[in-house]
């Protein structure tokens, strides 16, 4: 499609909104941090402790960062090139680590190893929780490899392992380091862990300068330089995952990849992965079984177990389809008119994403209180916050969807007569629905299992199953923890699935 | 960013798009129905506020609800006044304040400790209470400028094991004695433990309190997670002594039976720091629109119904003149607290900063 052309309003009017919406945390940001002059900035900035903290924070960033990506990707070929049979349920275990909130991870690490503390422990919980970001997409992009290459390098002498380790993860580069990015993003904005574990991150200072130094300007300012790091992540990231989209070789359809049996291999695999998913999975849910077995002051009231599902599930709906419906003119823009607005109205939408959520709540606790008094502490303002949080996500799975679909088909409707904004619903949205849906599930997974920002800015009075988890673990009851806890899980494990039978049906019919 | 999320999808059948359209919809709508009904009865309420009949009380509340909420109920059907309580850790209800401002839809501002009081009368949030009801309390619990007022006490202690120790220290310098190496324990990300170093920075200056962390920091510190670990760790002589609340061990007592619980409080009663006592207390917003149920919130948190109710469901100390206290409590004026605004304990983070620097904040 000709990139120059006019951008229908329909498309850039939303766009606009979108990206919009996603500033407020930096124009409450920048009011703030400059309420008390540019000295007070670099006083702030320049503090031995702020540089000890960015420095804390970069190292458990890059650790993390690494080994998900090694973890991720081992359970990537595992469940697409490895002969190990039940792939499938394989694939359901890995990813139901996504299920798990960082908080509630670190409680039962902590619970089970009392003293699992500082780097080490965050470094093993922040794996776990994170290595999925890596495997999906990088599993998806391993089964749009077509093995022919494979079979032309070992022709040529090429040993499997080093045809593996030269050619198949060449070829997933771009999901590797899609997924790494998100993956330091999520480090460096989580506060969950590292305050359980007691691990002093720059989120930290944050949480200080708000709770214990009631300085909201101070907050702000360590704030700005959270969205610096995360705006130099994004670039580094560009330039590391490169442009090379995998080929493929002659004309036809891909082959179905024959996969290794037998031999050890598969053995040791299983081995890693029954490993990998015992940590992420199995430690949370068992120690959370096990607290079900405690002494409790309180009897949890079922209903109250009840109403807080409806209302996670609730929050959790709202805030992916508004957020789906606000990634989708972001990413098509992006995608189909290339051009320095669609990029940065594109980069706009990810700002937040490496903001902690106490800071995008208390941004949107100004922004209700200033210009939306109408709706603050109701529900919409809530979503409103939710969707600043997690649009980044939408943009990124609709954008790849909007990426993979050919462009000819678009233009075959466009000659025949329909206009742009009646090829992009009846040609683009459901060529790129696959995308869409998983759009969807990541945002409302996230969505559900979202804390700080909920605390701030829900309804007084509501309860979700992250506030009634914090409730009871706040006053060290966690019997009464137990079952909002186990709620959690399954509720967040119902997006988890979509995404896997996304996953899978890729695989049933490539 | 990110392109390789989900890449090479195939499309689904059309049937399945179909099916798949078709729920979100469905979901969608239910969610919409459910955000729909769940807001009207809201708006009702709010109706209901501003006609007059029904007012309701608007409560920040860095208490738990645990802990408070039976309290609210007994509030509501004595007065008839709703309370709209929401609660959360203190210091983050401060920040919500200090960023909503005047604004603020509070009309009461609940908290587990004074420093998070202080904070918000500095920014000239709270309004000045009538006397009536700040003298109900002694002057040491109280803002010195009449915008809060405490509501209950509670003392820093050692709790020992008495299988392990005949006498225990009496002065937080005793402390620092090498024969205590590696047998105290503490819970260094715990609000009141940082409160009583707070203290110490203010009551004997920066230079002091460093000396002071980094000889006890050099004394080999056992960190636990919560103060309730701690105390457990003393009564199965994990560690000597602990360094935390009063009222952990009478918890323990009240939940096992007092044949199982070794561990005795002691208290510091000449004056020293490690003695400090911190109160959970209330101001009233500048910018309520119910002043007077507000103040009758206040006076309610002060009458001898809610004072015994602290005193008998926390241990915690009643601030009243003649409520009783918990039996096996020393009383107020036999423990000679150190002398202290207890509004300076808001300078919380230069303490936090402090305990990174020795070392002890994250150890």
């Amino acid at each position: 499609m000709n990139t120059r052309a006019r951008v229908p309003g329909a498309l850039l009017v939303p766009a606009l909104a979108a990206a919009l919406i996603s500033l407020v945390p930096l124009w409450y940001l920048f009011d703030t941090a400059t309420s008390r002059g540019l000295g007070a900035v670099i006083d702030e900035l320049w503090r031995q402790r702020t540089l000890l903290l960015i420095w804390r924070s970069l190292a458990l960033t890059v650790a993390v960062t690494v080994s998900a990506v090694v973890i991720g990707t081992f359970c990537a070929w595992t469940v697409v090139m490895s002969g190990m049979r039940l792939r499938l349920p394989m694939l359901v275990l890995f990813s139901l680590s996504l299920a798990i909130p960082s908080y509630l991870a670190a409680f039962a690490w902590v619970s089970w190893i009392p003293g699992i503390n500082g780097f080490v422990g965050v470094f093993i919980v922040l794996t776990f929780v994170c290595y999925p970001y890596v495997m999906l997409p990088v599993a998806a992009a391993m089964r749009g490899v077509d093995p022919l290459h494979e079979d032309v390098a070992r022709s040529l002498g090429r040993r499997s392992s080093a045809v593996f380790f030269s050619l198949t993860l060449g070829q997933v580069r771009s999901a590797m380091t899609g997924g790494a990015l998100l993956v330091a993003l999520y480090v460096l904005s989580d506060f969950g862990a590292v305050a359980a574990m007691r691990y002093e991150a720059f989120t930290w200072v944050i949480y200080g300068a708000y709770r214990a130094g009631f300085n909201p300007s101070r907050a702000a300012i360590l704030s700005i330089v959270l969205v610096m790091l995360a705006l130099a992540l994004t670039v580094a990231e560009v330039s590391i995952r490169g442009r090379h989209a995998p080929n493929r070789l002659g004309g036809g359809t891909t082959r179905s990849r024959r996969r290794p049996s037998g031999g050890a291999s598969p053995l040791v695999a299983g081995f890693i992965s029954l490993v990998v998913i015992g940590l992420g999975v199995g430690v949370p849910v068992i120690s959370v079984i096990a607290w079900l077995q405690r002494d409790s002051e309180t009897t949890v009231r079922w209903s109250e177990v009840g109403t807080s599902i409806l209302t996670s599930f609730q929050i959790g709906i709202l805030t992916s389809v508004v957020a789906v419906l606000l990634a989708l003119p972001v990413a098509i823009f992006a995608v189909r008119y290339k051009s320095s607005l669609s990029r940065s109205l594109e980069r706009a939408t990810y700002v937040s994403h490496a903001l902690p959520g106490i800071v995008v709540g208390i941004s949107v606790v100004f922004l209700g209180v200033h210009t939306l008094r109408p709706i603050y502490q109701h529900l919409p303002l809530l979503i409103l916050g939710q969707v600043i949080l997690f649009l980044p996500l939408a943009v990124a799975s609709v954008r790849s969807a909007v990426e993979q679909s050919t462009v000819g088909v678009e233009e075959v409707a466009r000659s025949l007569g329909s206009t742009p904004v009646m090829t992009i619903l009846r040609v683009t949205l459901p060529l790129a629905l696959p995308g869409i849906l998983a759009a969807g599930a990541m945002t409302m997974l996230s969505a559900v299992k979202e804390l700080p920002t909920t605390l701030l800015l829900r309804p007084t009075g509501t309860e979700t199953l992250a506030t009634s988890i914090w409730k009871y673990s706040s006053v060290s009851d966690y019997a009464a923890v137990a079952p909002f806890a186990l709620a959690l899980i399954v509720l967040a494990a119902a997006p988890v699935a979509v995404l896997t039978a996304l996953s899978a049906t890729a695989s049933r019919t490539s | 960013m990110n392109r390789g999320i989900f890449m090479s999808l195939p499309l689904l059948s059309r049937h399945l798009r179909r099916t798949i359209t078709a729920l979100i919809a469905i979901i969608a709508v239910g969610a919409l129905a459910a955000c729909g009904g769940s807001s009207a009865t809201e708006s009702s309420d709010s109706v209901a506020d501003t006609t007059g009949d029904q007012i309701t009380l608007t409560v920040y509340s860095g208490r738990s609800e645990a802990l408070v909420s039976e309290l609210f109920a007994q509030f509501t059907a004595q007065t008839g006044i709703e309370i709209s309580a929401r609660y959360g850790d203190s210091g983050e209800m401060a920040a919500l304040l200090l960023t909503e401002g005047r604004q603020t839809p509070a009309d009461v501002f609940f908290s587990q400790d004074a420093g998070a009081l202080g904070a918000v009368s500095d920014a000239e949030l709270l309004a000045t209470l009538p006397s009536a009801l700040t003298e109900l309390v002694s002057e040491s619990f109280r803002s010195r400028t009449g915008t809060w007022v405490g509501t209950s006490g509670r003392a820093r202690v050692v709790v020992y094991n008495p299988t392990l120790i005949d006498t225990p220290p009496t002065s937080i310098d005793d402390l620092l004695d090498p024969k205590w190496s590696g047998r105290i324990g503490f819970a260094p990300t715990n609000a009141s433990w940082q409160s009583f170093v707070t203290a110490l920075r203010v009551i004997r200056g920066e230079d002091a309190a460093r000396e002071w962390l980094g000889s006890f920091a050099a004394n080999k510190p056992v960190a636990y997670e919560k103060n309730g670990v701690v105390r457990d760790a003393v009564n199965a002589g994990e560690v000597a002594l602990g360094l935390v609340n009063h009222y952990y061990l009478y918890e323990k007592i009240a939940a096992e039976g007092v044949d199982k619980v070794v561990a005795k409080n002691h208290f510091f009663t000449n004056g020293d720091v490690g003695g400090l006592i911190n109160v959970a207390g209330v101001g009233v917003l500048a910018s309520t629109r119910h002043e007077q149920a507000a103040h009758q919130f206040v006076q309610f948190l002060l009458s001898v119904k809610a004072q015994e109710y602290f005193a008998n469901k926390t241990y915690e100390y009643p601030l009243v003149a003649g409520v009783p206290q918990y039996a096996e409590l020393p009383s107020l004026s036999e423990l000679n607290p150190p002398a202290i605004d207890l509004a300076d304990l808001k300078s919380i983070e230069k303490t936090q900063e402090l305990l990174s620097q020795t070392g002890l904040l994250t150890k």
